[in-house]
């Protein structure tokens, strides 16, 4: 029991990075018709925001330390970061304890403005293009995008902590009478869980209550109708591109502190996600988000024990396992609409 | 009769039959050189085959520094490094009998079959003469098996999985750095210390042939002092979230958590465990602690702050004090601006073995230097008093266990030397059960 | 001639020239001059191009003419690769039988898998062939492990129980693939002044086969059945309100799609026997969709291209070292040499895969239909040139 819902938590958390993701390649693909290679590479530029922002806010004065010696025998260097000096140490060590949190305001535009720069400069030209061809161009992009990161941080993982308020985990078992230690979970990954609930919530609220997101709404089902009302529906396009950028950059920054990121991860998402948007069904959010949670959960209760001991290995398939099912059951994944990337 | 022959080989026999010749000269391979790749020029070639790209890419620069300071060292530039503390003399700074030293690269992108199309060109294009490098065990035994077929020396890199020298053991393949076997044998005693004779473990282990000779050996080793080994899951390697795995940890009734996991495997693994609080717990009255059994300076880095108090094994440190160390430490860092890894420690020494050896030997026929490195004793190389033992082409010296650093000084003290265990602790019968299997075979000199 | 005609003739006629020259064509470098490095010309190298030229030939079989993009192909590669090493363990050194059974079993399993994701189309069927090649790369890279050897890939040992031949040679080696005591890795160098070719065995045993293949291609191409196949593709919806069943035809496709992937992999395992789990892995599944589409998608020559082009970059300019860009640029005042090795460094190397990002990028751009539209446009320039120049001719005739 304790282990099924400590399973079904673990689920839930997994499930939101998944849904995450998903939701941000539906957005493409459902209203853009592209397919997206470089959307991991979205994700991992979202980490090294976080990595970016720690790294400027620990940029440091160097003092010598003649007492220490470094691995050369020379006098030690002492480093203290400059928010340290400029803003008292108190003040300073909190903004760096908090940077993966503040890296988030730093994303957001930097996000879309990538979004924005991607979809004008190089997607554009692609929309009337086989999907092929938008394979190898974002493939190629997605290469590009992490060789860069590659050569300016290096290929080893980076630590971004977060703050040292959300460390330790909260007992859940204690909180509904059972034994302490048995049902706890990190305040991290469950801030990460409502993180993505409330984008996700945003997301739909944003396409479900606004003009503009009617517009997308109405272009996602019929694009050439809505080019002939005279709407301007490549601008909100370009608009969505941009948006899509910034929810799989957000999701990179609060993923950051769960694992240390490195170049290659979002190629690590990539192929997964693309499983749960294909399984949640081709042009559904609501279908990417729930197959997201789906797999995270089945993912996650395959990786028990009690599971692996009958049949050993299933936590090494069972999400292709899963797919696989789904897919020849439901032939256009959970919730994907007739005709939408069936040829 | 093994006739794999290359341009290099042929180079002499060119030059004896009629070099410059504007007619097309053909010859066969049977009567070409005494072995592959025979270096005729004023130079010698070593191919350097290191992880470019992929996660252990850092490693994999680590270990190109390394070489090309050796190189250096071999031709007589800079300080000379360990070349001077080195108990062997043969060498004398030029080159490698006279043999300027020359290099190529590659990169193994830390897949077997990658590693082996790059050690390939290296030989049939590049005429290498021998291979080094490495950053995974899986590659490390393809590219053994490719060098004992072809007729070129290997000089591992870094590979820590028993069977690199256990089952899959080849005469032409050498290897300095240790094993699971003494990483267990090493830590035993001091778990012992720490935590006492009476604990639960709970192994995490990446499933694929390096993890579970880990797993293997740490619980032999553990179950020797009276700890009781309560489970062992096998993860994924391709996991990057091991949440799923750590949360049953707590309840299982074990006190001690094995994670057999090496690069980004052990910084997620471990970065998961810390979140979860693991290490502010208490079960079974006492504090649950986290061992992780092979640990390197670039893991410590990636897992930050999670690695303090966390012990493990190295094969080599910088921060050791004898003079191959200080040596080899002064002229990486004067050149590179920070200090070496184990890593590039172990690349290091492995090529200066190889030169000495072929030094000793009076020829670069590989049988010739095989024999001259089989049962070959040394020091100086920052591991001490080391035997390159016949058996099995393994190297024996002492073994370090570390610690994560509570308060480190800068970036490179994140780990510090808990103990130095002495070499007779880790040593083995060449048949003990975890490394039979396998034969060194005869040594091919490829001609 | 052979049933073909034309400019199929024609094609087969270049590839087989360029596949037999090969050697010389790709070392157009002496051996000891600066430009050595960009040197193709050896034998493995030179085998990984015909082999996997002949993976995406097979593979645009499928993806080319019916339009159902597989990225599970890798699969059936190492299942191929798995199938030959294992018969050289068991059997014998001899390629044929292990290459017979490669494609044997690719086969199979392209039609296990084949008859499951042909089900659905489209993106669907994508990710169901994923679907299935990772869950065989993660099966066998850890549970499989007493089939497959893991991590390592499954290699030859001494005590293999080898029923047609001896489990340890004269040498005490392992014995050697072979065609009939023909030694695949057998080399014969060619000296011609300053410059060397190599002549091996096992790449022309390879060549011969890229060559059968590419005709059956073009073969298949041509057929009734390969019209069948592009109706398919233009509108198969069309096509079953006909009363066509075209499952069939897609199956029979996407079968010989697998055996051409199994052919090369049992072809990889005899030039060199080893096969490993990363073969199947779907980085390698995505490489041949990128040499396909790279190479031009539905013709015939591209796909060839597109695999030259990734696997020389992969072999070659990541061989590139700062120690040869200094050697190029030594010439240069310091501070330039400097300067240029720092720009070059980004593009070789480590930095190979930054190279092939931005090469991917430009060909899609700008040639829309891969590499062989470029060639045509190479063409269409030369011949528009000279018929300018016969129009031009032909204008000052009359003046005369």
């Amino acid at each position: 029991m304790e282990a099924i819902l400590l399973q079904i938590l673990n689920g839930l958390d997994k499930g939101s990075a998944y849904a995450l993701i998903a939701l941000g390649l539906t957005l493409i693909f459902g209203t853009l018709g592209v397919v997206n290679f470089a959307h991991g590479a979205l994700f991992m530029i979202g980490a090294f925001c976080a990595v970016t922002v720690q790294k400027v806010l620990t940029l440091s004065k160097i003092t010598l330390d003649p007492t220490k010696t470094d691995f050369l025998g020379n006098p030690a260097q002492i480093k203290t970061p400059y928010v340290e000096s400029w803003f008292g140490p108190d003040i300073g060590a909190a903004l760096i304890d908090w940077s993966v949190p503040l890296a988030i305001l730093f994303a957001i535009p930097i996000m879309l403005l990538i979004g924005v720069i991607m979809e004008r400069g190089l997607i554009k030209h692609f929309y009337r293009r086989p999907h092929a061809d938008q394979i190898l161009v974002t493939f190629g992009l997605a290469i590009v995008l992490q060789e860069l990161i590659k050569h300016y941080f290096g290929a080893n993982q980076i630590a971004t902590p977060a703050p040292d308020a959300f460390r330790g985990s909260f007992d859940f078992g204690a909180m509904l009478g059972m034994d302490p230690n048995v049902v706890i979970y990190p305040y991290w990954r469950l801030v990460y869980f409502a993180f993505a609930a409330v984008i996700i919530g945003a997301v739909f609220a944003f396409l479900q209550f606004t003009t503009f997101g009617m517009v997308v709404r109405a272009g996602m089902a019929d694009r050439e109708t809505v080019g002939l009302l005279g709407i301007n529906i490549d601008k909100r396009f370009t608009i969505m591109f941009g948006l899509a950028a910034a929810v799989a950059g957000m999701a990179g920054v609060m993923y950051a502190p769960i694992n240390s990121p490195n170049y290659h991860i979002g190629m690590d998402f990539l192929v997964l996600s693309f499983v749960v948007v294909v399984v949640g069904g081709m042009g559904s959010l609501p279908g990417a988000v729930l197959a997201g949670f789906l797999l995270g959960i089945l993912e996650s209760f395959a990786s028990m024990n009690e599971i692996k001991s009958i049949i050993p290995g299933i936590d090494q398939i069972i999400i292709y396992l899963a797919a696989i099912i789904i897919l020849l059951t439901r032939p256009r994944g959970l919730m994907g609409r007739k005709g939408v990337m069936e040829e | 009769m093994s006739k794999l022959l290359t341009r290099r080989g042929l180079l002499k026999s060119g030059a004896v039959g009629g070099a410059g010749l504007a007619l097309p000269t053909i010859f066969t391979a049977s009567s070409a050189s005494a072995f592959t790749n025979e270096p005729t020029g004023g130079t010698v070639t070593l191919g350097f085959n290191v992880p470019q790209s992929g996660p252990y890419a850092d490693e994999g620069a680590d270990e190109l520094r390394a070489y090309e300071l050796a190189v250096e060292h071999l031709n007589g530039e800079g300080d000379g490094g360990m070349l001077n503390t080195f108990s062997s003399k043969a060498l004398g700074g030029n080159g490698i009998m006279g043999k300027k030293v020359a290099y190529v690269t590659g990169d193994t992108q830390t897949k077997s079959d990658a590693a082996r199309a790059s050690a390939k060109s290296m030989i049939e294009k590049d005429g290498a003469i021998m291979i080094t490098g490495g950053s995974s065990s899986g590659v490390a035994v393809a590219v053994q098996g490719l060098c004992q077929e072809a007729g070129v020396i290997f000089m591992a890199g870094l590979t820590h999985s028993n069977d690199t020298t256990g089952k899959d053991k080849k005469a032409n393949g050498f290897r300095h750095f240790f094993n699971a076997y003494m990483s267990a044998a090493a830590l035993a005693p001091v778990l012992e210390k720490l935590y006492g004779s009476d604990r639960a473990a709970y192994h995490l282990t990446a499933d694929y042939t390096w993890g579970w000779t880990q797993q293997e050996s740490i619980q032999a080793a553990t179950e020797a002092l009276g700890w009781t080994t309560v489970n062992n899951v096998l993860t994924p390697l391709a996991a990057t979230d091991f949440s799923s795995y750590i949360a049953p940890v707590l309840n299982s009734g074990a006190d001690v958590l094995v994670l057999n996991h090496y690069g980004g495997n052990m910084v997620n693994s471990l970065t998961n465990a810390v979140q979860f609080g693991l290490r502010e717990k208490q079960v079974n009255g006492k504090n649950f602690e986290i061992v992780v059994p092979l640990y390197s300076e670039l893991m410590a880095k990636g897992a930050g702050q999670n690695i303090k108090g966390i012990v493990g094994s190295q094969n080599w440190d910088w921060k050791l004090s004898d003079e191959g160390t200080a040596a080899f430490v002064k002229s990486f860092g004067t050149k590179y601006g920070f200090p070496p890894s184990q890593a590039a420690q172990t690349c290091y020494a492995q090529t200066l073995l190889y030169a000495d050896a072929v030094e000793r030997a009076g020829s670069f026929n590989p049988c010739a230097v095989g024999e001259a490195l089989a049962g070959f004793e040394f020091d100086g190389l920052g591991n001490g008093k080391t035997l390159y033992r016949a058996d099995d082409h393994q190297c024996f010296k002492d073994v370090l266990v570390v610690k994560g650093a509570e308060d480190p000084q800068d970036e490179f003290h994140l780990v510090e030397i808990v103990e130095v265990t002495p070499v007779d602790q880790v040593t083995y019968d060449p048949e003990h059960p975890m490394f039979a299997g396998g034969a060194l075979g005869e040594c091919n000199p490829g001609a | 001639m052979l049933g073909i005609k034309g400019k199929d003739l024609t094609l087969l006629g270049v590839v087989a020239v360029l596949a037999l020259c090969a050697p010389f064509i790709l070392n157009p470098f002496p051996q000891d001059s600066a430009m050595a490095q960009f040197n193709a010309g050896y034998p493995d190298l030179m085998q990984r191009f015909v082999i996997f030229g002949i993976f995406a030939v097979g593979f645009n079989i499928l993806f080319g003419l019916t339009g159902y993009l597989s990225f599970g192909h890798a699969a059936f590669l190492g299942v191929g690769s798995y199938s030959a090493v294992w018969m050289f363990k068991l059997l014998s050194m001899n390629v044929i039988p292990a290459i017979i059974l490669s494609v044997i079993v690719a086969g199979l399993f392209a039609l296990l898998i084949g008859f499951i994701s042909l089900r659905r189309s489209g993106i669907y069927f994508s990710i169901l062939t994923l679907a299935f090649a990772q869950m065989s790369f993660n099966l066998a890279y850890s549970v499989l492990t007493p089939i497959t050897n893991g991590e390592t890939g499954l290699q030859l040992s001494l005590d293999d129980p080898r029923v047609l031949g001896t489990s340890v040679s004269d040498t005490g080696g392992i014995p050697v693939t072979n065609l009939f005591g023909l030694e695949m890795r057998e080399t014969t160098t060619m000296y011609f002044g300053d410059w060397a070719f190599q002549f091996s065995n096992g790449y022309y045993f390879c060549a011969v086969l890229l060559l059968v293949s590419f005709y059956i291609s073009i073969r298949i191409f041509r057929s009734p059945f390969g019209l069948m196949l592009r109706a398919v593709k233009s509108n198969q919806t069309r096509l079953n309100y006909t009363g066509l069943n075209t499952r069939p035809y897609t199956l029979a496709a996407f079968v010989i799609s697998g055996m051409y992937a199994g052919l090369a992999g049992g072809l990889l395992a005899s030039m060199d026997p080893l096969a490993g789990a990363e073969r199947m892995q779907w980085t390698a599944s995505g490489e041949v969709v990128l040499m396909t589409i790279l190479g031009g998608a539905g013709t015939l020559i591209g796909p060839v291209l597109g695999a030259g082009f990734i696997k020389y970059f992969e072999n070659i300019f990541s061989k590139i070292n700062d120690n040869v860009l200094h050697q190029w640029f030594g010439g240069l005042p310091e501070g330039l040499e400097n300067g240029l090795v720092w720009v070059a460094e980004h593009f070789v190397g480590s930095g190979w895969h930054l190279t092939l990002g931005l090469l991917f990028m430009l060909v899609v751009t700008f040639l829309p239909g891969g590499l062989v539209e470029g060639g045509t446009r190479i063409g269409r320039l030369i011949r528009g040139k000279t018929r300018r120049a016969d129009e031009k001719s032909a204008q000052s005739k009359p003046a005369e």
